[in-house]
């Protein structure tokens, strides 16, 4: 079975979950590397004083979790462009000292013909949960496997 | 839009406020490598950058991204991005500048919230490098 046809078989596979702290250390790493050390990600006495009661963490951070490993996945050092990402929230930002159970679903592989030649789209998609197993947050993201890609993985 | 202490009231057409971004630079992309745990070696080692063919090292597509939060930053003691979906469409380099912007396209009651959707996208020049959109929901109370 080649890479091709080992991605296309994992489709609809899960790992299984891994739990996540939202650590304040992290979260204030997180922000000041992205450029927004918004009070409430860094600064706890403000934090505590707003609706949140204490410190949150920036729209993109659950991309730093684990989430564990699909078996049998497949993924090259090098040569995956990342085409897209999207994530979205149940009931609000994740709060610093959460528990979060994570995971992945290996979601597509669709392929699309260019001016450059075939292009491969990995979906995953990447979910966190709540210790009740009520839903936080969803993430997807697209890999795309380029035509010098695919010729490097022999298919 | 106004903003009084329930926040702020956007109306469709309505654009944030901009920010242009300092120019990209080597140690930003190695803290975000360190708070992503993304050490991909082509967004920090040039010779990794070359060996994949590029020109010199890339920013993180997911720094781009996290960027766009900055619209947002300013309101949200009075709610949070609800959703975020970007699609990157060019590679940022080392001593790039850019620009970031958003604009009203949707306003909705959701309830639990007021959901404004914006177009966002971040250019350098003219150049698009990443563009989608941002559902930020502004608390009722």
């Amino acid at each position: 079975m080649n890479v091709i046809e080992r991605w296309r078989s994992l489709v609809g596979e899960r790992s299984q979950p891994v739990v996540n702290l939202v650590e304040r250390g992290a979260v204030r790493k997180f922000a000041e590397a992205i450029g927004d050390p918004n009070p409430l990600y860094v600064d706890e006495e403000a934090a505590k004083k707003s609706r949140y009661a204490g410190l949150i963490a920036p729209p993109t951070f659950p991309r730093t979790f684990e989430y564990g490993r699909i078996e049998d996945m497949y993924w090259p050092d090098s040569g995956m462009i990342h085409g897209e990402h999207r994530v979205s929230y149940e009931h609000g930002p994740l709060k610093v000292g959460d528990e979060i159970h994570c995971y992945t679903e290996f979601k597509s592989y669709d392929e699309k013909e260019s001016r450059g030649g075939l292009l491969g789209f990995i979906v995953l998609e990447r979910f966190g949960e709540g210790s009740g197993g009520e839903r936080l947050f969803t993430m997807s993201d697209t890999a795309i496997v380029t035509p010098t890609l695919r010729k490097t993985l022999g298919t | 839009m106004r903003k009084g202490t329930t926040g702020p009231a956007w109306e469709v057409g309505d654009e944030l406020e901009g920010h242009v971004l300092s120019p990209v630079t080597r140690l930003q992309l190695i803290k975000y490598a360190g708070a992503s745990g993304d050490f991909n070696p082509i967004h920090t080692v040039d010779e990794a950058a070359e060996e994949a063919g590029l020109p010199g090292v890339i920013a993180h597509g997911m720094l781009t991204l996290a960027t766009m939060g900055l619209l947002f930053s300013p309101y949200l003691e009075y709610g949070y991005v609800k959703e975020l979906k970007a699609r990157f469409s060019g590679m940022v380099f080392l001593g790039d500048e850019l620009y970031i912007g958003g604009r009203v396209v949707e306003a909705e009651d959701e309830g639990e919230g007021n959901l404004y959707t914006f177009e966002v996208s971040t250019r350098r020049g003219v150049d698009v490098v990443a563009a989608g959109t941002v559902g930020f929901l502004v608390f009722k109370s």
